[in-house]
């Protein structure tokens, strides 16, 4: 048979079709809610489910790192998505300055997520907490370590430390929660002093500094301090983590800085009720606990304990500045780590 | 397959060398309209159909362009002071390093298989293509894996020297701007190995043998007639090869290169400042047209150099003696042992420990879903593809050339970029039409468009529209315009035509165009990403999410069945290169 347009047409309109029938039907079916996850499925999946199984509903996504706010800022009141749920609080500044989410105001998620972890008009709210640690070697580094940020750009750790890229939302709220408190030229040479600090040009992932930690490369790191339970968990990652020792920095001062994730309702919402069962669920207890127990977060809602791994770091002294506050500093904390060049 | 190349003549090399400008003489358009008023008017249906087809594969490029009218705030002068000259060095350095070293191994191989026998020579001929089915953050993530601290290559030479920490020896760092350009070498070489392989067995032996003859060197043959003869094809090659590097963002990323690329995914993500970002890559696209007008002057001063396929005959190969024999091969295997064979072992490897994790419901729907958006668009793009080239032979206007060479941008632009550039239309389209059906039926219909696989079947169309487009136009421009002319005094339509003359002639560049995109296709992550609808997975996605958090092992296996689905199309293109000579001027014409 020869190729003509028309078959050519034929061909690819099959094509398409059978592309379409691929996907999920799921998304028609009438208990459902749709949602645009800045977080990765492997976390979120369990949770979904059990949500599923305890009502009925179930849960569509679509899971990307970058791109979400701008999908949904395009779909308008049309977009399919009910809900976005996001990684770290930049992603919800975005969300909020894109005018695509909508307040929900429940008794439930008041009571469940403490007000400083909440937008006060019910625009999001945050799921979990996490801290920004500082981890040192524990055979390398036995004496003289560094209790507070500020700590990291003292010349004695030439050469000993490691981060991930300082433009990652990880670095730049750090950065953020610094000009926050001592305003842009004191965070100017902080950055400076950890840059000149720097055992390697900031690269991979804050799992990826322990590994240096725990291969020699560098003696002292900042991380999340949920990628402790990670790498805890896997095999071949344990002695990564168990070649360091955790520090909640400044303790005796503002305290350690944290980063949420959260989930707000969009604008365009069409299964509403749904959207705000599921968002309930997830700062509820059963929902918290898996936070908790697989990824090692700190739940928000207080009524939920951390996973013993979490508790056996103790209590600690949180910076409790309005995360509204840093996220101010954000563009300046992302400026400002050009100008010191500290990916460079 | 190999009919259209014996079809040339005379008039053919000659308007070739204008470079798909204005190309057949007898079919100028200055022509008096009203001596072909109805023809005109069938003629104008086809220029009507490609230039629309044209604008709209240009949306996403006009919507990147018109976000870059609005930045949050301008970035410039911030980037100029701060970080610009090191994006620009970065990415000029990123680009010189890999042209350069995917010009050596691609050409230097091409000219061994086609020149020599030497033990392998008839299996590196296609097995050179291998790594072209590897992706290049893939292959970034396997090394890493091999040659950091803890993995294999260091733990041995550690276990040998009883060396214990990093700072007791020097080990080369994988992770930085060389090695960046060592892993996208490996993995982009075979574009230029393609095309300058199929411009060495298209060149005359006449010529060799009377440079011979004359007693040139064979050094000076090399370099004073070969590959300047075979310059076009190379300069298309390495063209695509700095257009994939430019627009990479997966290997930079993971190797902490900070590109231009890896800028504007900062502008935009790190500032939150889109309209920023989408100026860095307009930026971006202003640096790939040079590149191509670059492309387009250089062959434009190859006309001379044309062969006459005519007069072909197929050079007998020079057998290599002991030494030279042995680094021939040596010299063709370890691109495939370093692009395909120890990238894909160590996938093999982690794909058996991991399998039982791994083999389930996921795995086998995101392979049938990276299949079936392949299979869509490479044939989406096939489609387009005759339809521009065959309408500007119709009907070469200065309109046309332009649409057509905007419509091939799209490879230049980075993935997520692009998918912003693709929602932005779609969901302006659904809106409005939801809108009017509200408005005047009472329903709405949502979203048609926006976030379904068509979206995704159309981004990957514009992404990969430029190879296709050049694969199949210069197929068709090898047929002879006696034979349109021939066809048409038999009173035919240009449909019919297309359908009887030209498609049956084109159908090997077809096949290469279908077999390039497809393999494009299964690879492409960031705008799949971003655009895919609810609850979907393609093998590349799967891939990204475990090896971003640094789980190698789990990804292996859809990261294998890439390179595995990948390896059908290269083998069959492989088998063509073998039964056609055709295949010269594969994507020759990019930006035409």
């Amino acid at each position: 048979m020869p190729i003509r347009p028309k078959n050519c047409a034929i061909a690819l309109a099959t094509a398409v079709s059978l592309c379409t029938a691929l996907v999920s039907t799921a998304a028609i079916a009438a208990e459902s809610v749709n949602v645009y996850s800045y977080r990765q499925p492997f976390l979120i999946d369990p949770i979904f489910d059990e949500f599923t199984k305890a009502t009925g509903i179930e849960v569509n996504t679509v899971f990307a790192k970058k791109g979400l706010v701008e999908r949904l800022k395009s779909e308008g009141k049309n977009s399919p998505a009910d809900i976005l749920l996001t990684s770290d609080f930049g992603n919800i500044h975005a969300a909020v300055g894109a005018d695509i989410l909508q307040p929900v105001n429940s008794d439930v998620l008041n009571a469940n997520v403490p007000s400083e972890f909440r937008d006060p008009d019910g625009l999001w709210f945050g799921l979990t907490n996490r801290a920004r640690l500082i981890v040192v070697s524990k055979d390398r580094l036995t004496d003289n370590r560094p209790a507070r940020y500020e700590d990291l750009a003292n010349p004695e750790y030439k050469g000993k430390i490691c981060t991930r890229s300082g433009k990652h939302n990880y670095m730049v709220a750090l950065t953020a929660s610094v000009i926050a408190h001592a305003g842009a030229d004191e965070a100017g040479k902080w950055l400076n002093g950890v840059k000149d600090n720097l055992a390697r040009k900031p690269q991979g992932n804050d799992r990826a500094q322990v590994k240096a930690i725990s291969q020699g490369e560098c003696d002292i790191a900042i991380i999340n301090s949920y990628y402790m339970g990670a790498m805890l968990d896997d095999e071949e990652q344990t002695t990564w983590a168990n070649s360091v020792d955790v520090i909640f920095p400044n303790q005796e001062d503002r305290g350690t800085h944290m980063n949420i994730s959260g989930v707000a309702l969009t604008k365009a919402s069409k299964n509403r009720d749904n959207a705000i069962k599921l968002i309930e669920y997830l700062s509820g207890p059963d929902a918290q606990a898996i936070y908790a127990e697989v990824n090692h977060e700190y739940p928000i809602n207080k009524s939920v304990k951390p996973s013993a791994l979490v508790q056996s770091w103790g209590e600690f002294n949180y910076d409790a500045i309005p995360l509204a506050d840093i996220t101010e500093h954000r563009g300046a904390a992302s400026r400002l780590t050009d100008e010191v060049g500290y990916d460079n | 397959m190999s009919q259209p190349a014996k079809t040339n003549d005379k008039r053919l090399l000659t308007s070739a060398s204008y470079g798909g400008g204005l190309t057949f003489d007898g079919d100028a358009p200055a022509a008096d309209p009203s001596a072909y008023a109805p023809e005109q008017k069938k003629r104008s249906g086809w220029t009507v159909a490609a230039l629309l087809v044209a604008a709209i594969v240009c949306l996403p490029l006009f919507s990147v362009i018109w976000l870059a009218f609005f930045p949050e705030e301008n970035i410039w002068p911030h980037l100029f002071r701060t970080v610009l000259s090191t994006y620009v060095l970065n990415t000029i350095v990123l680009m010189i390093g890999v042209a350069l070293g995917t010009f050596i191994i691609g050409t230097a191989t091409a000219w061994l298989v086609t020149h020599y026998e030497f033990p392998g020579r008839s299996l590196f001929n296609w097995a050179l293509l291998l790594p072209f089915a590897v992706p290049a953050y893939v292959i970034a993530y396997v090394y890493t894996d091999l040659l950091e601290f803890a993995g294999p290559v260091q733990s041995l030479l550690r276990s040998w020297f009883d060396w214990q920490l990093a700072s007791d020896y020097y080990f080369p760092k994988i992770r930085t701007l060389p090695g960046a350009i060592i892993m996208m070498i490996l993995v982009l070489y075979p574009y230029v190995y393609l095309l300058a392989r199929a411009a060495f067995l298209e060149q005359s032996t006449s010529i060799a043998e009377a440079a011979r003859s004359l007693g040139v060197s064979r050094t000076a043959r090399i370099f004073r007639i070969a590959l300047p003869m075979a310059r076009p094809a190379i300069v298309v090659g390495l063209s695509l090869v700095m257009m994939e590097t430019l627009n990479d963002y997966g290997t930079v990323d993971y190797f902490a290169v900070r590109t231009l690329t890896a800028g504007l995914y900062d502008t935009w993500l790190g500032m939150n400042n889109l309209g920023g970002g989408a100026q860095i890559a307009t930026l971006i696209l202003v640096f790939v047209m040079v590149l191509i007008g670059l492309e387009k002057s250089s062959r434009r001063n190859q006309q001379n150099f044309q062969p006459s396929s005519s007069r072909f005959r197929l050079s007998s190969r020079t057998r290599l003696t002991r030494f030279s024999a042995v680094m021939a091969t040596v010299f063709c295997a370890l691109p495939v042992l370093f692009g395909f064979i120890i990238p894909a072992w160590v996938l093999s490897g982690y794909t058996i420990s991991y399998f039982e994790n791994s083999w389930n419901q996921d795995f086998y729907r995101s392979a049938l879903h990276s299949i079936g958006l392949s299979s869509g668009a490479a044939l989406a793009a096939v489609c387009i593809g005759v339809l521009l080239s065959y309408s500007k032979r119709l009907h070469p206007t200065r309109n046309m050339n332009v649409s057509v060479g905007i419509a091939s941008l799209g490879y230049a632009v980075p993935g997520a970029v692009l998918a912003i550039g693709v929602i932005i239309p779609f969901a302006a389209f659904d809106n409005a039409i939801d809108t009017l059906a509200t408005r005047f039926f009472g329903v709405s219909t949502g979203l048609l468009l926006s976030g379904t696989v068509f979206a995704l079947v159309f981004a990957y169309t514009v992404r990969f529209l430029a190879m296709a487009y050049g694969s199949i136009n210069s197929s068709m421009k090898k047929i002879s315009p006696h034979m349109d002319d021939a066809a048409k005094s038999l009173g035919h339509s240009p449909a019919y035509i297309l359908r009887q003359v030209h498609i049956p002639l084109i159908r090997g560049g077809m096949l290469t165009a279908a077999l390039v995109v497809f393999v494009d296709c299964m690879k492409e992550l960031p705008a799949t990403l971003v655009l895919r609808p609810f609850n979907f997975e393609t093998l590349a996605t799967q891939v990204y999410q475990f090896a971003s958090d640094e789980l190698i092992g789990q990804s292996a296996i859809y990261a294998l069945l890439i390179v595995l689905v990948g390896l059908v199309p290269v083998i069959l293109l492989s088998v063509r290169i073998d039964h056609s000579r055709d295949i010269g001027n594969h994507t020759r014409d990019i930006g035409d």
